[in-house]
C-alpha cells in the first residue's frame, strides 16, 4: 500500500508517469474524495432550497465552463459562440424529449452530439482562420444560431418556448431540487474526470502544442485543422450537455438566455477561473454565479431603499458594470485567474514561514 | 424601379454610417492589432456626452459638437494608458477580454447615467441640406453623414500619408519591434490612436444619433455590426472600411426590402462566415501569409 506523502521539496520525478499524476500528494486525492462525500451525503440534506437552486447552476456552469477551457485555455481557440451552442443543445434535448418522446438518458447525451456536430460546422473556419479572425467567425456563429432558434417556428415554436416534460428513469422522477442535484453533480463529476483524462492524453497534449505554437505542432506532424475540430467537437459536446440539463432543469425554455452575453459569461468564467486549468473553471463557475446572485440580491435591496427609489435612480445596470469591472481587475491584476491565487494560498502554507 | 432606387440609396446612406463608425475600429486595428469589442460603447459614450451638453448644459449646436470630441478625445487616451497599456504583449484573449469587459463597464455606467430609454436631438440640421433627385429624396441628416465621412476619409488619408505621426502609426502597424528600433515612440503613438479613435468613435456616435435617436442598446449593437464592415473591406483598411460599410448597407436595405426584414439583421453575419472562408483578409486587407 501507498504511504501518504506530502509536497517534495523539489522536482525528483523520474518517469514520465509521475508527470502524468493527477495528484500531485496522496493528501491531494484523499481531500478529493473528502470533499466529494461531503457534497454527495451531506450537502443536499443540509442546506436550504435555495443554496441547493444556486449550487446546481454552479453545477451546470462549471460544464460549460470546463468545455470552454478546453478549447480556450488548452488549445487556444478562442470561441464567442458558445452561449448559443449551450442553446443548441438545450432546444435540442427539449424537441427530442417532446416530439420523440426520449427519455432523459438518451435525450441529454444525444443534445450533446447534435451540438458538437453543429459546433463542427462552425470549427471549420479554423482551418484558414486563427486568432482574432476565428473569433470573429464564431460571433457570426452565435448571431446566426440565435437567428435560426428564433425563426425556425415549426421546430423551436419560435419565442413561445418548449415546456420538457420532467426526466424520469424506471419509475422514479427527477423532480425538484434536490434530485437535480444528483443528476447535475454526478454528471459534472464524470465530464471533470473525462475532460482531466483527455488532457492527460495524446489529444491533450496535441491541443496544447496547437495553443504554444500551431507552425510548431504542424511542423512536428500534427495534423492542426483535424485537433482543432476535434477540441471544437468537444468543446460543443459539453456545451451541448450543459444546456440540455439547464432546459430540464428550468423546465421551460425561451431562445432569450442564449445571447452574446452568455457567452461572454462562460469566458468570463474561463479567464477568472485561470485558464488552461480544469479546477480554475469550476472556481470561475462558482465566482462568476455567486457574483451574479449577490449582484442581483444587492441591486433589489437597493431599489427598496426609500432614498435611492426616490431618485429615480435605476440600479439594475449596476451589475453590468460590476460584472465588466470584474473581468477587466481580474486581466489586469491576475490574470491566471482564481486557481493561480488558489495555489499561491495553499503554497504559502506549505512555505510557512519561510516564504520562498 | 423607384422602389429599387430608393433602396439603393438608403442602402449607401446606412452604408457611409456602418463605414465611418467602422473607422475608429481600423484605426485601433491598425496601430495596435486590438479587436475593440467596447466600440458601440464607444459611440453610445459620445452620443450621451453630445446629448447632455445640447440638452441640459443648453450650449450651442457646435460648442457641444467640440466639446465632445474633445471629451472623447481625452477619453480614448485614458482608456488606453489605464486599461490597454499594461497588456501591451500579452495573449490576444486577454486583449479581447478586456475590451469585452470595458463594454460591459461602459454599457452599464451609461445606462446608470441615463437610463436605457430612446431620447432625441433637437433639430438643428437646416432642411435645405436635404437632396431632391427626381422621385428621391435624401433627408439631410444622410447628405450630412456622406459631407462627414468624406471629409473624414481625406483627412485621414493625408494623415496617414503625410503627417509624420500618421507615418509612425503606419510603421508600428507594419512592424512594431522593427519602429521600435528606429526610433518611434509606439506607446505614444498606441495612445494618440486610442483617442483618435475614440474621437471618430463620437463623431459617428452623434450622426446615429442624429438619425436613429439616441439609445444605448442600438448604438451598442452597432458596435458589434462593424464586425462584418471590417472584414469585408480588410481589417486594416480605413477605405475598406467605408466599401465593406457600403457593400453591407445594401445587402441589408436589399434583403430588408425584398426577402424578409427579419433576415436584414443577420445577413451581414451569414456574409461574414462567407467570407472568412472565401477570402478571410478581406477586400484590401493585408495578407498574411504563414508556410510550415
Amino acid at each position: 500500500m501507498k504511504k501518504l506523502s506530502f509536497h517534495p521539496c523539489g522536482n525528483y520525478r523520474e518517469t514520465y508517469k509521475q508527470e502524468l499524476n493527477i495528484f500531485e500528494t496522496d493528501f491531494g486525492r484523499l481531500w478529493l474524495f473528502v470533499f466529494l462525500a461531503l457534497l454527495f451525503f451531506v450537502a443536499p440534506f443540509v442546506i436550504s432550497p435555495y443554496m441547493l437552486y444556486i449550487l446546481n447552476t454552479i453545477g451546470i456552469a462549471a460544464i460549460a465552463a470546463i468545455e470552454l477551457n478546453i478549447l480556450i485555455g488548452y488549445t487556444g481557440q478562442i470561441s464567442l459562440g458558445h452561449g448559443a451552442f449551450f442553446g443548441v443543445g438545450a432546444y435540442a434535448a427539449a424537441i427530442l424529449a417532446t416530439r420523440l418522446g426520449l427519455g432523459f438518458y438518451i435525450a441529454i447525451p444525444a443534445a450533446g452530439i447534435i451540438t458538437a456536430l453543429v459546433g463542427m460546422i462552425f470549427g471549420i473556419p479554423s482551418g484558414r482562420l486563427k486568432g482574432l479572425y476565428l473569433t470573429i467567425a464564431t460571433l457570426a456563429g452565435q448571431f446566426i444560431i440565435e437567428y435560426v432558434l428564433i425563426q425556425w417556428d415549426s421546430l423551436t415554436k419560435g419565442t413561445m418556448g418548449i415546456t420538457l416534460p420532467p426526466p424520469q428513469i424506471m419509475n422514479w422522477q427527477i423532480a425538484g431540487d434536490k434530485s437535480f442535484f444528483f443528476l447535475i453533480f454526478v454528471s459534472l463529476v464524470l465530464m471533470t474526470w473525462f475532460a482531466v483524462n483527455i488532457i492527460r492524453s495524446k489529444y491533450g497534449r496535441a491541443f496544447i502544442a496547437i495553443r504554444d505554437n500551431d507552425r510548431a505542432a504542424e511542423g512536428m506532424g500534427i495534423p492542426i485543422f483535424k485537433y482543432k475540430l476535434l477540441s471544437f467537437g468537444i468543446s460543443s459536446f459539453y456545451a451541448g450537455f450543459a444546456g440540455a440539463l439547464w432546459a430540464y432543469y428550468m423546465v421551460s425554455i425561451t431562445t432569450e438566455p442564449f445571447n452574446l452575453g452568455l457567452s461572454v459569461e462562460y469566458i468570463a468564467m474561463v479567464i477568472i477561473g485561470g485558464m488552461g486549468n480544469i479546477p480554475g473553471a469550476i472556481f470561475g463557475a462558482t465566482f462568476i454565479t455567486l457574483l451574479n446572485e449577490f449582484l442581483r440580491f444587492f441591486t433589489g435591496v437597493l431599489m427598496n431603499v426609500p432614498a435611492i427609489a426616490s431618485w429615480g435612480l435605476n440600479m439594475a445596470p449596476l451589475r453590468e458594470f460590476v460584472f465588466g469591472l470584474a473581468i477587466v481587475l481580474f486581466i489586469l491584476i491576475e490574470p491566471k485567474g482564481l486557481a493561480e491565487i488558489w495555489r499561491i494560498i495553499r503554497s504559502s502554507f506549505r512555505l510557512w514561514p519561510f516564504s520562498y | 424601379m423607384e422602389f429599387f432606387l430608393q433602396l439603393l440609396v438608403n442602402g449607401v446612406c446606412v452604408g457611409l454610417l456602418y463605414g465611418i463608425s467602422a473607422m475608429g475600429f481600423v484605426m485601433i486595428f491598425k496601430s495596435s492589432s486590438v479587436l475593440n469589442f467596447a466600440h458601440g460603447e464607444l459611440l453610445a459614450l459620445g452620443a450621451f456626452f453630445f446629448l447632455s451638453l445640447v440638452t441640459w448644459a443648453q450650449l450651442p449646436v457646435f460648442v457641444a459638437f467640440i466639446l465632445t470630441l474633445i471629451g472623447c478625445f481625452i477619453l480614448g487616451f485614458l482608456i488606453e494608458r489605464f486599461f490597454l497599456r499594461p497588456l501591451i504583449g500579452e495573449k490576444l484573449i486577454f486583449v479581447i477580454m478586456l475590451t469585452v469587459g470595458l463594454a460591459a463597464m461602459f454599457k452599464g455606467l451609461i445606462l446608470l447615467i441615463w437610463g436605457g430609454n430612446l431620447y432625441t436631438y433637437p433639430e438643428f440640421l437646416p432642411p435645405t441640406m436635404g437632396l431632391q433627385f427626381g422621385a428621391i429624396y435624401i433627408a439631410p441628416v444622410y447628405s450630412a453623414t456622406l459631407a462627414i465621412s468624406v471629409i473624414f476619409l481625406v483627412l485621414f488619408g493625408l494623415f496617414f500619408k503625410k503627417s509624420a505621426q500618421g507615418i509612425y502609426m503606419r510603421s508600428v502597424a507594419d512592424n512594431q519591434k522593427a519602429a521600435l528600433s528606429l526610433g518611434v515612440h509606439v506607446r505614444r503613438v498606441f495612445a494618440l490612436s486610442w483617442a483618435i479613435a475614440a474621437l471618430v468613435a463620437s463623431m459617428s456616435g452623434i450622426v446615429l444619433g442624429i438619425i436613429n435617436g439616441v439609445n444605448v442598446h442600438d448604438l451598442s449593437s452597432i458596435g458589434l455590426k462593424v464586425f462584418p464592415v471590417v472584414i469585408l473591406g480588410g481589417l486594416d483598411s480605413i477605405g475598406g472600411a467605408i466599401i465593406g460599410g457600403i457593400i453591407i448597407g445594401l445587402l441589408e436595405t436589399f434583403t430588408g426590402g425584398y426577402l424578409s426584414p427579419s433576415l436584414r439583421d443577420v445577413v451581414p453575419y451569414i456574409v461574414l462566415v462567407f467570407i472568412l472562408m472565401v477570402k478571410p483578409y478581406g477586400l484590401f486587407g493585408l495578407v498574411e501569409i504563414e508556410r510550415v
